[in-house]
């Protein structure tokens, strides 16, 4: 019996995230683009319904009603497999990432996390570096020079920034000496965010930085660069396959922000107590602060050269983080941790 | 020696990450300034630019008392007209007045100069201030005298 | 019992997948199709080991096989632009492969032997997977690395050292 809750609860629980995941997606791109258009003092979309809110809907309906081309010299089965590797990824990395405190219901303790994992934070490293492949791969098999030339740049920026990416989150690990992310949460209670209260600030702007290089968007869009490239790795796709990528960015993007909100920002904690019930609105209104930042710098800084990229992710960003290890051990030290 | 030059540019280096992350951070209060500020857009169907006092729009004919053009048929504006775009054919009437049998301007070719209306002796051409006006075909963009009659304000729709 | 069954069911389904990767693997002319036969592969061993219950070799499989050696793997594949293998018809057998052969069956047949006929008993250390999940097999590894095998951790970490050192000073220009 209590398997058979289980199931019903993980169900639900996954449908629910699912659901709202592929909302905030769809939705995300309006926001974007009203953003974007705000900054450069001009409204976004306004016609496809009040205040354009029936945008993503006819964009979705456009997508689907495309041709879906085959470039003749594609390899078919990678060319068809790289945006289903891209969005499976970036769904996946939702898994782990606890929303809310516990909450009773019917009597029953129901954790708002799918999986409790107790290595959640290496299982999104992990999930983050399997879903590399769908850029590169899907640059590779369209049989495109530009195509290729955006799955080199993916493959190498990647690489590159999945290290300092992974030694930013290093100070947080050490701070709170589990890899669990809802034990990470827990133990940012009452205020004592990881970000602030245990000085791991500048840890967070790397982390948001590298974040945006493994997620290729503007300033490191190197993968899809228009102007160069003629965007790059997604350069043949059309239809579902190319909406596809495009949720599957968003969707990355969001976990890129809950996860920063999950080890930095104190997840589900907020300045004043809510019930467990309602814990998850302190969850999205941070991630949705963050995802602001992240289209607001996009609207601001032009994109970098290619050796620019490497150099600020080798030269800069990777002695920083491992210097800010030093530094946290030092602080827990005088703290006596 | 050595160790003192180290730290020099090692603080030097410092300097200039702090410098340029201030200036990244400029850039950023520029954004979220703009973002707050209220759009420029003209939503045009809705909303239209207004045109400049001296605009030059689309041709229209002022017409006489009878309702007709005041056309004389003389021919300075197909003359004057730098991209001979307006085709005129001129018959006599009774009275002994020229009259233009046909008058079209193809709108298409026309640059809008606006130097038809300055040569029209009776002031008959003029420049109007509408600049909407599309069509399917080629064909429908040549302004004939009736159009060019209702193209004047408070003419016919 | 219902937690036998799926476990046997996950079990027999992710070997099959490894196993037919690991056939697809050695059988592909395109390099790119190898290549990420070989990442299914990992990824199903890493299933394996969450089988296993110890989920973070099983990640640590996926992060460092699967997502960073194979990917570069594959970005050298994409730069170099090697071309397909193209189909020998002959098969030549020369000694090398003879010998080869034979060096694969006797292999097998350790494993046959080891495996199926006598049974070993493994070394039992003192984690026991009733420990490992007390303690948390991360922090069981940790521990391990840090106080016993400090020494042969430190040197992996020199050898690595000197492995990028060796990679800046061949890579660099001449001045």
């Amino acid at each position: 019996m209590e398997l058979v809750y289980f199931l019903i609860e993980s169900i639900v629980k996954v449908v629910v995230v699912f659901g709202v995941l592929m909302g905030a997606v769809a939705y995300l791109t309006l926001a974007e683009r009203k953003i974007l258009g705000r900054i450069q003092v001009r409204y976004g979309p306004t016609r496809v319904g009040p205040f354009g809110l029936f945008q993503p809907i006819a964009d979705g309906i456009k997508a689907f009603f495309k041709e879906d081309l085959v470039p003749a010299k594609a390899h078919k089965a990678l060319f068809v497999a790289a945006p289903m590797i891209s969005i499976t990824a970036a769904i996946s990395l939702f898994a782990v990432i606890p929303f809310g405190a516990v909450i009773e219901f019917f009597g029953r303790k129901i954790s708002l996390v799918i999986a409790d994992l107790d290595i959640g934070l290496l299982y999104v490293f992990a999930v983050a570096s399997l879903g590399e492949y769908g850029v590169v791969l899907g640059g590779w098999s369209g049989y495109n020079k530009y195509g290729l030339m955006g799955a080199l740049r993916a493959a190498a920026q990647m690489i590159s920034y999945e290290i300092a990416l992974a030694l930013s989150v290093m100070g947080v690990l050490m701070i709170s000496g589990t890899l669990n992310l809802v034990e990470i949460v827990q133990q940012q209670a009452g205020g004592h965010w990881n970000a602030f209260y245990h000085f791991q600030f500048f840890p967070f702007i790397f982390y948001l930085i590298c974040a945006l290089a493994e997620i290729n968007r503007t300033p490191f869009d190197m993968p899809e660069a228009e102007a160069e490239l003629a965007c790059g790795f997604n350069i043949e796709y059309s239809s579902m396959k190319f909406a596809l990528f495009f949720m599957a960015e968003y969707a990355h993007l969001i976990a890129v922000c809950a996860i920063a909100t999950t080890l930095f920002l104190g997840g589900w904690d907020g300045p004043f107590h809510l019930p467990p019930t309602l814990s998850w609105i302190w969850f999205v209104a941070k991630t949705g602060v963050l995802v602001y930042v992240f289209i607001w710098q996009r609207g601001t800084f032009p994109r970098l050269r290619y050796d620019q990229i490497m150099r600020f992710g080798w030269k800069f960003l990777l002695p920083l983080t491992l210097a800010n290890i030093f530094v946290t051990g030092l602080i827990m030290v005088v703290r006596g941790q | 020696m050595r160790v003192m030059t180290g730290m020099w540019s090692f603080i030097k280096g410092i300097g200039m990450v702090i410098a340029r992350a201030y200036a990244l951070a400029k850039g950023l209060r520029l954004t979220l300034a703009t973002f707050f500020t209220r759009p420029v857009t003209i939503r045009y169907p809705e909303h239209k630019r207004e045109v400049a006092p001296r605009w030059r729009g689309v041709h229209y004919f002022d017409c006489n008392e009878k309702g007709d053009t005041r056309c004389v048929a003389c021919g300075l504006c197909v003359a004057v007209c730098p991209s001979q775009c307006i085709r005129l054919v001129a018959v006599e009437l009774e009275n002994g007045e020229r009259y233009p049998e046909t008058y079209e301007i193809n709108s298409v070719r026309c640059i809008y100069c606006g130097l038809c209306a300055e040569a029209c002796p009776v002031d008959a051409i003029k420049l109007g201030r509408g600049y909407e006006f599309v069509a399917h075909r080629r064909q429908d963009l040549v302004l004939d005298k009736e159009r060019l009659l209702a193209n004047r304000p408070g003419g016919a729709p | 019992m219902v937690e036998q069954v799926f476990y046997w069911i996950a079990f027999i389904m992710t070997s099959m997948t490894a196993l037919f990767a690991a056939v697809m693997v050695i059988t592909r002319s395109n390099p790119i199709s190898a290549a990420m036969f070989l990442v299914l592969n990992f990824v199903s061993v890493a299933i394996l080991y969450l089988l296993l219950r110890f989920p973070f070799i099983a990640v640590i499989q996926v992060m460092i096989y699967a997502g960073a050696i194979m990917m570069l793997v594959v970005f050298v594949i994409m730069l170099l632009n090697v071309e397909e293998e193209e189909r020998r018809k002959k098969i030549a057998v020369s000694l090398a492969q003879v010998i080869s052969v034979v060096l694969v069956l006797m292999l097998c047949a350790q494993l046959v032997v080891g495996v199926g006929i006598q049974k070993i008993p493994g070394k039992h250390g003192a984690f026991t997977a009733e420990q490992l999940a007390e303690v948390g097999d991360v922090k069981a590894v940790a521990q391990m690395l840090f106080t016993t095998y400090l020494f042969p951790f430190e040197i992996a970490s020199i050898i690595l050292l000197v492995g990028i050192i060796g990679a800046v000073i061949l890579s660099k220009k001449e001045r």
